[in-house]
């Protein structure tokens, strides 16, 4: 057993007889006894570190590896550079509090200004915060922020990560805000639908951007619509497309959200991920969480600090926009260390070569009879539909040790791909499927 | 220098090979055309580069960091090389159920351990800070009044001493906030409440001992008057060190808690997160949680959503690595050391404030719990020095500064919390830099006005940072 | 501490200029000096309606926010956008620096003339 207090027992009454005490229960001697726990807590013993290593890794050892995965649906496997786990687990960064005393944080409070500003070149946008949970709760902070006054409805697409749709009606029961759902239609968002119920009363329109089945949508035709009504326009996007694809704002975007988990952290059975946020100039001083800014000390040297604070909840309490407190920030560290290990050209190869990947596998399955759904441009997922259920196919991959697509219902599957899957691997999988 | 301007054009570092399919690029229409501008660096470069940074911060490994109501404990190494093991970080959250059992396992022990610990009867890991659990608490209430059909119940009760997470949380569930007055001991004031409370009231939110570091001798009358009036009663879970082992929210009359992993369990502070924010509750709002639980079928562990849950609060299932280190924290500590760890964190604290008082004055001059309270406002008034210049006076001298100004129920406060992880030696230190500052104060108050000159930057021009802020590095192109 | 003559002054310290149907609103000199360094404000917009007593917007410093109060009912006609960019000319101007002015008055507080105002603040510190 381990507490981690390093004062003896000898120590502790030491302490407790210079301070007039004889032992420390009398310190809990005006705790009401109604309330004190008798018995002690029914939970195992403490155990040595050795015990506690075994009995982890055999815990471990219950979950299935797969030595190469299809899937993606929010959760992507890429690959992630030695020096991202060099850094994060630097012990000064790892274990440091949130740098309110900007004098010795000055590490990790420039961090986060290249973070933020590697995430505005990424997105094209003009102020980005230190992040948010994940993309799903980045996307729900993304409608409320549009909120106003006289605008309180906010148009969503229903072709986006199911996650993301069900946490907005989440926050949206919270805040009170009014959620229309967009039907898809042919896979995308129904731009018939949104120009026909878009209305004066609409905060924000959200879209994803490849959306959930990998489908590019009418990125620019939905903005302009948007903007038309007077509402502002979220676009939730994958951080490697961005690589390749047009940035959130070169289609005219006020805020843009998404996820940063493909950005060096890793699958880690859901989290911890990460939640970019970025907007226009104009909507920064609606961006929830904190900002870093430059600045410079009493001698004149530059030097960064948290800003902006009194749109936060130590400040604003009742009256702030949202109460978020400790965020992701090691996990934005990584993102930081990921992009800079990779370099615009890196980011690119990655968003290319998950796209090339994709569409070769799509080409192949599509010969097997596992016929490609997308009518749209798609980027690194796709969706096939069979004629028998597909989970004949599926499991004997994972007998292979291969992780297929994801099982949508309906014989459809949504098939993933990125730099990771070797050629090698995608026509192992044609040639396993083909024998089911 | 920023990354950006270490960066030279050429460089890089070969991290992919090349493609071996034939390359698939986007459509015009959709094809990217702002340039990208991330760096470009050799990785030792890059490397060097965070080293520097690392070397400008500060963490609890580097030394003492009494932070109150942070719980700045020592962060073990198990925990970090559990949670790296590829058994849990290769694993999608979306793989099926027979081959993630492992990982069911870990919410289903850590859920077990952590409701015996609180007093609930079930638990979710979906929030992902005590600020989300706070959120996921109240919208849990939300549910359980209109279940009933109680519409009439529009306001949470939040003390004045509560932390701004709290009524910050209750606006984002769409209640009114009704703030009361504490006590002059600190406390809650019983008939404030009472008065405050009504056929409008959804709850009560609260922490216990509270941000003053006493325990409320009231807590099961105050639970009690909330009930009472059809209310329920929501614990912040953030001063659980103080009192784990010895005294259950569920006990105490709470119906809905959030726990902090990243300070009573150990698991590291990352500069900010990321933390992990479990929620539990009684059985009467177990219907109501998000995401899922782990529950045995057929011999296997599965994934149950509840009958009538609220949705989803983010993607998937949680900071699961977070759990995973506080798990092995929880199986290092056990029955013994859970208890051990509080008792030593209220020792620690007795121990300084005594060791202090003489000088300082404290803000409530009775025993403590994990954390006290310190005004700096007679200094103040004799010497000019504040709460501020103090905690600056502490950063020359190598230690993180308790937290300063808050709760506001108290002027000029610094709220020191040293957890059980310190050594005697390490404390009698503090105390002796605290004093000397004291001293400091009385013969030379512009040294601490100063402060802090000894680090890499001096006080910075906050007035500027917000007046006209430059939050990104700007590149030419 | 300047206090201007030919003003009125409410308890929670906003300044007040009438000049016929139309009030205009402000931040004392006191007020300013409390606050600290000021580094913006969040106005109304024009035509919003305010009541007396009640908060119509708020200033804020690095590290607090304060509601601005409106000694007036009212609608809001005119608001001072300058000061969104600048919002330290309150901190330096503070009788030039107002914040909104109001037309169709229906209601007004029990204001202060320059020495009674004197005397309060005299009171308060």
């Amino acid at each position: 057993m381990g507490s981690y207090v390093p004062n003896t027992l000898e120590e502790r009454q030491e302490m407790l007889k210079e301070i007039g005490y004889s032992s420390i229960e009398d310190l809990f001697a005006h705790i009401p006894d109604e309330v004190k726990i008798k018995g002690g807590l029914n939970i195992p013993e403490g155990k040595s570190e050795l015990e506690v290593r075994r009995e982890m890794e055999n815990i471990a050892s219950k979950n299935q590896v797969f030595k190469t995965i299809f899937r993606g649906a929010g959760a992507y496997r890429h690959f992630i550079p030695s020096i991202v786990n060099s850094v994060i687990s630097k012990e000064n960064l790892l274990t440091a509090y949130t740098p309110y005393q900007a004098e010795i944080s000055q590490g990790i409070l420039q961090s986060i200004f290249e973070y933020q500003t590697m995430i505005c070149d990424l997105t094209g946008m003009d102020v980005s915060n230190a992040c948010v949970y994940d993309g799903a709760e980045a996307a729900a902070e993304g409608v409320a922020m549009c909120q106003e006054r006289k605008r309180k409805k906010a148009f969503v697409s229903t072709a986006i990560l199911p996650d993301a749709l069900a946490t907005i009606h989440t926050y949206c029961h919270g805040n009170g805000m009014e959620i229309v759902e967009i039907p898809e239609k042919d896979g995308v968002t129904d731009l018939d639908y949104l120009k026909e119920n878009i209305d004066e009363q609409t905060a924000c329109v959200y879209i994803q951007h490849p959306n959930y089945y990998g489908n590019l949508e009418d990125a620019q035709a939905i903005g302009e619509i948007a903007h038309g009504a007077g509402a502002k326009y979220i676009m939730g996007v994958n951080p490697i497309s961005l690589g390749i694809i047009k940035t959130p704002a070169e289609y005219g975007a006020d805020v843009a959200v998404g996820d940063g988990q493909p950005l060096g952290l890793p699958l880690g059975f859901g989290g911890p991920y990460l939640g970019f946020m970025a907007a226009t100039e104009g909507m920064m001083r609606k961006l929830p969480g904190r900002i870093v800014g430059q600045t410079e000390d009493h001698n004149g040297k530059t030097g960064y600090v948290l800003t902006l604070q009194a749109r936060e909840q130590h400040i604003r309490r009742e009256k702030a926009s949202s109460n978020i407190c400790s965020n992701q920030a090691l996990c934005a560290l990584a993102v930081g260390v990921y992009m800079s290990a990779m370099g615009s050209e890196g980011i690119k190869e990655a968003a290319l070569q998950s796209a090339s990947k994709a569409h070769y596998l799509a080409a192949e399955l599509d010969k097997i009879g596992f016929k490609v759904e997308n009518k749209r441009e798609f980027f690194h997922e796709f969706v096939t539909v069979s004629e028998k259920c597909p989970c004949e196919a599926l499991k004997a991959l994972e007998e292979h040790g291969i992780l297929g697509g994801y099982p949508l219902g309906n014989h459809r599957v949504l098939w993933c791909c990125t730099e990771m899957n070797t050629k090698e691997e995608m026509d192992e999988v044609i040639r396993i499927l083909k024998e089911v | 220098m920023l990354v950006f301007e270490k960066s030279r054009a050429g460089r890089g570092m070969s991290m992919l090979p090349a493609c071996d399919v034939e390359i698939k690029k986007p459509g015009e229409k959709d094809a990217r055309q702002k340039e990208l501008h991330l760096p470009q660096m050799s990785e030792n470069d890059l490397s060097r580069h965070y080293t520097e940074l690392a070397k400008k911060s500060h963490g609890v490994n580097d030394g003492f960091y009494p932070l109150g109501s942070c719980t700045m404990k020592y962060n073990p190494k198990i925990n970090e090389d559990m949670a790296a093991l590829p058994g849990f970080t290769q694993i999608h959250p979306l793989q099926p159920e027979h081959s993630v059992q492992g990982c069911l396992e870990v919410l289903k022990k850590s859920e077990e351990y952590l409701c015996e610990i609180t007093g609930m009867d079930g638990m979710t890991f979906q929030p992902a800070a005590g600020a989300h659990g706070e959120f996921t608490g109240l919208m849990l209430i939300k549910a359980y009044h209109e279940s009933r059909g109680d519409e009439k119940r529009t306001k949470i009760i939040v003390p004045d001493s509560a932390h701004g997470t709290n009524p910050a949380s209750a606006t984002m569930a769409g209640y009114k906030v009704v703030s009361i007055a504490s006590a002059p001991d600190g406390g809650v004031d019983l008939e404030a409440l009472k008065a405050a409370c009504g056929e409008d009231t959804a709850g009560l939110m609260l922490t216990n001992p509270n941000t003053v570091g006493l325990f409320d001798k009231n807590i099961l009358k105050i639970t009690e008057i909330v009930h009472e009036c059809g209310g329920l009663c929501y614990y912040d879970g953030a001063n659980l060190n103080a009192v784990m082992g010895t005294v259950r929210p569920g006990d105490m009359g709470f119906d809905v808690i959030h726990l902090n992993l990243h300070k009573t369990f150990s698991t590291p502070h990352g500069g900010g997160g990321p933390g992990s924010g479990p929620v539990g509750c009684k059985s009467i709002l177990l219907q109501f949680l998000p995401s899922y639980r782990v529950v045995e079928k057929e011999g296997a562990l599965a994934m149950e959503k509840a009958e009538h849950s609220i949705g989803e609060m983010k993607e998937f299932y949680g900071n699961f690595l977070v759990v995973v280190k506080a798990l092995t924290y929880l199986m290092t500590l056990g029955k013994e050391g859970i208890p051990e760890a509080s008792q030593n964190a209220v020792l620690n604290a007795n121990y300084m404030m005594n060791k202090l008082k003489d000088l300082y004055t404290m803000a409530y001059d009775e025993v403590c719990m994990h954390e006290f309270v310190m005004s700096l406002e007679d200094l103040k008034k004799k010497a000019g020095v504040s709460a501020m210049d103090i905690a600056k006076g502490l950063l020359d001298n190598g230690i993180h500064p308790p937290t300063m100004y808050f709760p506001l129920i108290v002027h000029e406060a610094l709220m020191v919390e040293p957890t059980e992880t310190e050594s005697k030696e390490v404390l009698d230190h503090a105390i002796e830099v605290f004093r000397k500052l004291y001293n400091d104060a009385l013969e030379n108050p512009e040294s601490l006005l100063q402060a802090p000159v000894t680090t890499p930057v001096t006080r910075m021009d906050e007035v500027e940072a917000a007046r006209h802020p430059v939050l990104k590095y700007e590149f030419e192109s | 501490m300047e206090i201007r003559e030919g003003l009125l002054y409410a308890k929670s310290h906003e300044w007040v200029k009438e000049e016929g149907d139309v009030v205009t609103i402000g931040l004392t000199d006191y007020a300013q000096s409390e606050l600290g360094d000021l580094v913006f404000v969040n106005l109304p917009e024009e035509g919003d309606s305010v009541s007396v007593g009640e908060a119509f917007g708020d200033v804020e410093s690095v590290k607090a926010v304060s509601d601005v109060y409106s000694p007036v009912s009212g609608v809001v006609c005119e608001i001072n956008e300058e000061l969104l960019d600048a919002p330290e000319s309150i901190n330096g101007a503070p009788y030039d620096a107002w914040f909104i002015k109001v037309k169709e008055v229906s209601e007004k507080e029990e204001l202060l003339s320059p020495s009674e105002y004197e005397a309060f603040v005299a009171s308060e510190q």
